[in-house]
C-alpha cells in the first residue's frame, strides 16, 4: 500500500504541527508514508471565487504529484471535498467548452485514490482506536465540508471517543457554519464575523479547554475569533489530537 | 396586442435553452424513479380511521364517531354546541341531517357571498379522506357543493363515510380523484403561521372545523369527541351541553 | 426591469448595516430556528423522504427538458377547460396584460393571493399607476403592504416583524386601506390574525377580480393548484367573478400523479406540517362554481434564459418552499431584504441574478452572499445544489463567458471591480505551481512572521477586524519534511529523483491563461516517482 500526504497549502504554510501529526499518527499505525514535493494547493480559493480557468493548472499538479500512490490522505475535509467533488466538475466543464475530456480523465484519476484523514482512519485502516491519550476536554466542530460534501458522519466522533483520557463536550448548533467559507471571509466579513462570534459563544458555553475539527482553515477563522475575544479555549486540529500519546503527548 | 402576447417569443426562447437535448428523446425517457412508498405502513380498516382521527386532532379538527343511525342527532348536537341558527347544505346532503327548526339553506348559484357570510354553519359530505395526512378532500360533489359553500360560513361539519372514504395516502387519494373537478383539501381548520412563524388557527376560512366519522360499527347512539380541543368551540356558551351518549 | 429593487446596494453592504440590527436578529433566530426543528420532525416522520426528494427532481428535470412540450399541453389543456392563456416574454408585458385585463372588467379594486411571481415583476405597483388598487390578503403581506415595506420571506413575508410591530402596524395603518384594527388591539398573534379577517372580510365579500400565483400546474389536465394556510387563497379563487394567474413557465408538471410527489414534499418543507390547511385546484372554469372568467398568464422574465444554463437550470426546480432560508445562517444574520428582491435567502441568491442576466451590481455580489456551507442544498426537496450553482455564477462574474441574456446566446464580460483580485488568484496560481517560488515565499513569510501586525492593512483588514491572524511558524511543513526526512519522490521508478520538488520546469506551461493544459504529462514530475525508500 502506497500511501502519500497531501498536507495542503494552509498546514504547510501555517500549521506544519497539523502535517507532523499525520506523519506521526500514520507511522504509528504502520503506515508508511510519503510527501511528495511538487504537490502545492488544490485550487480552493481560486475555484470557489469564480477563477476556475486559473485552477486547472493546479489540478494537473496534484494528479501528477500523487501518480503511483495507492491513497492520498488529506487532513482537510474541504480540501478533500475540492478534489472529489470539484474536480470531476472542472473536467466535464473543460469538456463543455470544447476542451476535450484530459481534464475530466486527471480527475477521475485522483478522485477514488484521495480520502480525508478520518476517512482513511475508519474505512482503509479499520481502526477507530488509534491508541492516543489526551486528557482534556474537548468540542467538536464538524467542517461543513466534511459533513456535508464528504459525509464524514460519525466518523471523527469515534475517534475522539476512543481517546484516552478525552472528555467530549457537546456544542451547541455544532452543524451550524463558523462562517469562514473561504474568500466569503473577507468578501461578506461582517456577516462571516457575526456567525463566528456565535459559533465561539457557543464553543466558550461548553466549557471546554480545545476545539477539535478536521479543517485547519476553519479552525483559523474560529480560533482569530476566540483569541480576538480573549478566549483560552485552544484551537487544534483532530489530526493533532489523535497523534498525542502517554509518551509524546500534544 | 394579441390575446396570446409573446407565444412564439418564449416558446422559441424555450426550444433554443433545450439545444443540448437530442432532438429524439422523448419527455418520458428522463428517468422518474418512482421507488417511494405508496403507503407508510399496513394498517387495518380500523387504524386508517383511528390515525384520520389523530392527524385530524393534530391540527384542531374536532373530531367525532358515530354510526349512520346516530348522525342527525351527532350534527344536530354540534349545530346546538356551536350556537348556529342557520345552516348552508348543498343540495346532495339528505334532509335528515339538518335538525329541525333551523334556519336551513339549500345551496345554490343565486347565494351571494354576502348572504353565505350570515349563515352560521355548513355541513357536506367529503370525495376521500387521507389518514397519512389529516385531510378531507372536497371535489364539489352533490354532497359537497360549490366551493364557497364550505369557506365562507366560519363553522364547517364535514361527514366522512368510514371506511369506504378513507385511504392512507396522498398517493391514493389523488387515484380517486378527478382533476376536471375544482377540489379543496383540507386539513385542520385555517391557519397561519405568519406571526413569528409560529401556528395559530382560525383566519379566513371556517374558524371551526367538525368531522364526523360515521361507521356502521359505531355504537347506535353513540357520539364521542377524541379532539381535547373541542370544548373551548366557540359559541358554547348558553347553548347547552352536546349530546354524549 | 431588473428582479431586483431599484437603488439596492450590494449585498456585503446592505448586510454589514442588517447584521447590526439586534431586534431584526433576534427576530429572525427565533422563527428561523422554531421551523428548522419543526421540519426535520415533519420529515423524519417520511421515511421514504430521499426517495420523494430524487423523485421531486426527477419530475422537474423531466419537465424542464420538455418544456415546450408540456407549455404547449398544458395551453391546450386549459383552453379547452374554458380558460384563456397569455404568453408574457417579460415583466413588463406581463403586468400591461393584467392591467388590460382587469380594466376589461370596468374594476378598480383587485384582490390577491400571495404569489412571487407577481411581486417579481412589480404587478401591485403596475396596477397603481393604472390607478388599479391591489388588496394583499395574504397576513403577511398585508403587514408588510400596510407598513409600506419589502417581504424579507419567501413563505413568511414579514418574518422579520414581531408581534409588537405588527400590533402597532395593525393600528396606524388599517384603517387608511379600510375597515380599522378593533380598539385595544393586544400584541396576542390570535387578535392579530383576527384583525386581518375582519378587516378583509368585506374586501373578499365585494370582490370582482382576483388575482393569483400558482405552485403547480399540471400539463395534462390543465390543473393549477395553489397550496396555503389562511383561506385567503380561496377566497381570491372562488369568489370573485374573474381570476388572473400569473405563473412562471417552469411551474408546470407533467400529470396529475405527479402530484403526488410535491404535495408530500412542498407542506413538510415549507410549513413543517404533514399538509398545509387548505389545497385549492382547479381546471379552467366550472359552470356556477367560482369564476366565470380564468385567465392565465404564463411568464417567462428570464427563465428560458436560466434555462439555456446547463448547471443553472436545476434553479428551476425550485418549489418556493423556503427551506433553504430558515437554515441558512447567512439569511439568518444579514436577514432577507439585504438580498434586494422578492427572492431572498440561497435560492434568491442563484435565482435573482439568473433572472436578471446580472444587470446589476447587487446581481453580480449575490452569488457571494455564502459561505458554501450547503445546508440549502441538504433540505432542498428537490435537491437544487445551491452551492454548486452559486460558485456558477461566481465564474459568470469573474471570470465571463457565455450566457444567455433575453433569448440571446451572449459573450459575457468579467464583471468590473474584480481586477485586484484576478491578479492575486493568478499570481496564487502561478506560486501554486511554482514550488520553487512557493518555497520561497514561505520562508520569507517565516523569517518576516514577527512582523505580521495584529491588525492588517489594505483588503487584509476585513479579516483583522474581528480576527487574529495565526502566527506563522518557524518551518513550513515542507521544509521540516526536508530537515529530517531527505528530499525523496514519490513511487513507482524505483530511481531517486533529482528533487523533484525544486524543479520549476513542470510549470514552463502557461499558468493561469485559461486553457487547460491539456496534455496532462507534466514534465518536471517525470523524474520524480523514487518508491518506498527512504
Amino acid at each position: 500500500m502506497r500511501v502519500a500526504l497531501f498536507v495542503t497549502c494552509v498546514n504547510d504554510a501555517l500549521y506544519p504541527r497539523t502535517g507532523q501529526a499525520v506523519v506521526a499518527l500514520l507511522e504509528r499505525l504502520g503506515v508508511e508514508v510519503d510527501f511528495p514535493e511538487t504537490q502545492s494547493c488544490c485550487g480552493q480559493p481560486q475555484f470557489n471565487t469564480g477563477y476556475r480557468h486559473a485552477t486547472e493548472p493546479l489540478v494537473h499538479r496534484y494528479a501528477a504529484a500523487f501518480e503511483g500512490y495507492d491513497h492520498i490522505v488529506v487532513p482537510s475535509g474541504s480540501c478533500a471535498a475540492m478534489v472529489r467533488e470539484n474536480y470531476p466538475r472542472m473536467g466535464a466543464k473543460a469538456a463543455a467548452e470544447g476542451r476535450g475530456g484530459v481534464l475530466a480523465a486527471v480527475a477521475e484519476s485522483v478522485v477514488p485514490r484521495t480520502y480525508e484523514l478520518t476517512e482513511f482512519l475508519v474505512d482503509v485502516l479499520g481502526v477507530t482506536d488509534v491508541g492516543a491519550y489526551y486528557p482534556h476536554t474537548v468540542t467538536y466542530h464538524p467542517t461543513c465540508h466534511g459533513l456535508r460534501m464528504l459525509g464524514l458522519g460519525e466518523r471523527p466522533r469515534k475517534l475522539l471517543e476512543h481517546v484516552e483520557g478525552l472528555e467530549l463536550r457537546e456544542l451547541e448548533g455544532a452543524e451550524e457554519c463558523c462562517g469562514f467559507g473561504g474568500t466569503f471571509a473577507v468578501k461578506n466579513a461582517a456577516v462571516s464575523s457575526a456567525m463566528g462570534a456565535d459559533k465561539a459563544r457557543h464553543i466558550e458555553e461548553t466549557g471546554a479547554e480545545s476545539v477539535c475539527t478536521v479543517d485547519n482553515s476553519c479552525l483559523m477563522h474560529i480560533g482569530g475569533t476566540l483569541t480576538r475575544a480573549g478566549s483560552r479555549v485552544r484551537p487544534v486540529h483532530l489530526a493533532e489530537i489523535l497523534a498525542s500519546t502517554k509518551e509524546a503527548p500534544l | 396586442m394579441s390575446g396570446s402576447g409573446s407565444r412564439e417569443t418564449v416558446l422559441a426562447r424555450v426550444r433554443r435553452a433545450l439545444a443540448d437535448v437530442p432532438r429524439d428523446e422523448r419527455p418520458e425517457q428522463v428517468k422518474v424513479a418512482r421507488d417511494y412508498l405508496r403507503v407508510h405502513g399496513e394498517r387495518t380498516p380500523r387504524e386508517r380511521a383511528q390515525l384520520l382521527a389523530e392527524h385530524l386532532a393534530d391540527y384542531r379538527a374536532h373530531v367525532h364517531h358515530c354510526s349512520p343511525a346516530a348522525l342527525p342527532r351527532t350534527v344536530a348536537g354540534l349545530l346546538a354546541l356551536r350556537g348556529s341558527r342557520s345552516v348552508v347544505t348543498p343540495p346532495g346532503v339528505p334532509d335528515a341531517w339538518v335538525p329541525e327548526g333551523m334556519r336551513h339553506v339549500r345551496d345554490s348559484a343565486a347565494l351571494s357571498p354576502r348572504e353565505l357570510d350570515a349563515i352560521g354553519s355548513v355541513v357536506t359530505g367529503c370525495a376521500v379522506a387521507v389518514a397519512e395526512t389529516g385531510t378531507l378532500v372536497l371535489d364539489a360533489s352533490e354532497d359537497q357543493g360549490r366551493r364557497r359553500v364550505t369557506l365562507v360560513p366560519d363553522h364547517h361539519i364535514c361527514v366522512v363515510r368510514v371506511p369506504e372514504q378513507v385511504v392512507d395516502s396522498v398517493p391514493q387519494a389523488l387515484e380517486r380523484l378527478d382533476p376536471a373537478r375544482p377540489q379543496t383539501w383540507i386539513s385542520g381548520p385555517s391557519a397561519t403561521s405568519d406571526i413569528e412563524l409560529n401556528r395559530v388557527e382560525g383566519v379566513h376560512g371556517p374558524r371551526t372545523l367538525d368531522v364526523v366519522l360515521v361507521t356502521d360499527d359505531a355504537a347506535e347512539t353513540e357520539s364521542t369527541e377524541d379532539s381535547e380541543g373541542a370544548e373551548d368551540s366557540e359559541g358554547a356558551a348558553g347553548n347547552g351541553a352536546p349530546p354524549r351518549g | 426591469m431588473s428582479v431586483t429593487y431599484l437603488g439596492m446596494p450590494p449585498f456585503p453592504q446592505a448586510a454589514e448595516v442588517s447584521v447590526r440590527d439586534e431586534r431584526l436578529r433576534r427576530n429572525l433566530r427565533h422563527a428561523t430556528h422554531t421551523i428548522r426543528d419543526k421540519r426535520a420532525g415533519a420529515v423524519a416522520e417520511l421515511v421514504d423522504w430521499a426517495a420523494l426528494r430524487a423523485a421531486g427532481a426527477q419530475i422537474k428535470d423531466r419537465t424542464l427538458r420538455h418544456l415546450d412540450h408540456y407549455l404547449e399541453q398544458l395551453e391546450g389543456a386549459v383552453t379547452a377547460a374554458g380558460g384563456t392563456v397569455h404568453w408574457a416574454a417579460d415583466a413588463r408585458e406581463a403586468n400591461e396584460i393584467v392591467t388590460r385585463l382587469v380594466r376589461e372588467t370596468g374594476e378598480r379594486e383587485v384582490v390577491k393571493v400571495k404569489s412571487m411571481a407577481t411581486q417579481e415583476i412589480g404587478l401591485n405597483e403596475a396596477l397603481e399607476r393604472a390607478g388599479i388598487a391591489a388588496y394583499e390578503t395574504d397576513l403577511a403581506e398585508l403587514i408588510v403592504q400596510l407598513g409600506d415595506d419589502h417581504p424579507s420571506h419567501i413563505l413568511v413575508p414579514a418574518i422579520h416583524r414581531n408581534r409588537g410591530e405588527i400590533r402597532e402596524i395593525f393600528r396606524e395603518r388599517m384603517g387608511r386601506w379600510g375597515r380599522p384594527a378593533p380598539d385595544g388591539l393586544t400584541d396576542a398573534p390570535a387578535e392579530l390574525a383576527e384583525a386581518a379577517r375582519l378587516h378583509l372580510r368585506e374586501k373578499f365579500l365585494t370582490a370582482k377580480v382576483g388575482i393569483s400565483g400558482a405552485n403547480f400546474m399540471v400539463a395534462e389536465s390543465g390543473t393549477l393548484v395553489v397550496v396555503e394556510s389562511e383561506g385567503n387563497g380561496r377566497m381570491c379563487l372562488t369568489l370573485p367573478e374573474t381570476l388572473i394567474s400569473v405563473v412562471g413557465i417552469e411551474k408546470v408538471v407533467p400529470t396529475w400523479q405527479d402530484l403526488e410527489v410535491f404535495l408530500q414534499l412542498l407542506p413538510r418543507s415549507s410549513t413543517a406540517e404533514r399538509m398545509n390547511p387548505y389545497t385549492s385546484t382547479w381546471t379552467g372554469t366550472t359552470e356556477e362554481d367560482g369564476p366565470r372568467t380564468f385567465h392565465l398568464v404564463l411568464l417567462d422574465n428570464g427563465r428560458s434564459d436560466t434555462l439555456a444554463d446547463r448547471v443553472g437550470r436545476q434553479t428551476l426546480r425550485c418549489i418556493r418552499c423556503s427551506a433553504c432560508l430558515n437554515v441558512c445562517p447567512v439569511y439568518e444574520r444579514a436577514g432577507g431584504h439585504a438580498y434586494g428582491s422578492p427572492y431572498p435567502g440561497p435560492i434568491g441568491a442563484i435565482l435573482t441574478p439568473q433572472l436578471d442576466s446580472m444587470d446589476t451590481g447587487l446581481d453580480t455580489s449575490l452569488p457571494y452572499a455564502s459561505s458554501l456551507c450547503g445546508a440549502c442544498f441538504e433540505v432542498c426537496p428537490v435537491a437544487i445544489d445551491i452551492p454548486e450553482v452559486l460558485v456558477h455564477l461566481r465564474e459568470r462574474v469573474v471570470q465571463g463567458g457565455t450566457a444567455t441574456v433575453r433569448g440571446q446566446r451572449t459573450t459575457v464580460k468579467p464583471a468590473k471591480g474584480h481586477a485586484a483580485e484576478r491578479a492575486a488568484m493568478r499570481a496564487a496560481t502561478w506560486a501554486f505551481d511554482h514550488p520553487r517560488a512557493l518555497r520561497a515565499g514561505e520562508r520569507l513569510a517565516s523569517r518576516a512572521r514577527r512582523l505580521v501586525p495584529r491588525r492588517l492593512p489594505g483588503p487584509g483588514r476585513a479579516w483583522t477586524d474581528t480576527r487574529d491572524v495565526p502566527a506563522v511558524p518557524p518551518e513550513s511543513f515542507r521544509d521540516w519534511w526536508r530537515r529530517t526526512r531527505g528530499p525523496q519522490g514519490g513511487p513507482g521508478s524505483g530511481g531517486r529523483g533529482a528533487r523533484p520538488g525544486d524543479s520549476d520546469s513542470d510549470s514552463d506551461r502557461n499558468s493561469g491563461s485559461g486553457d487547460s493544459s491539456a496534455n496532462g504529462n507534466d514534465k518536471g514530475d517525470g523524474d520524480g516517482p523514487a518508491g518506498m525508500v527512504r
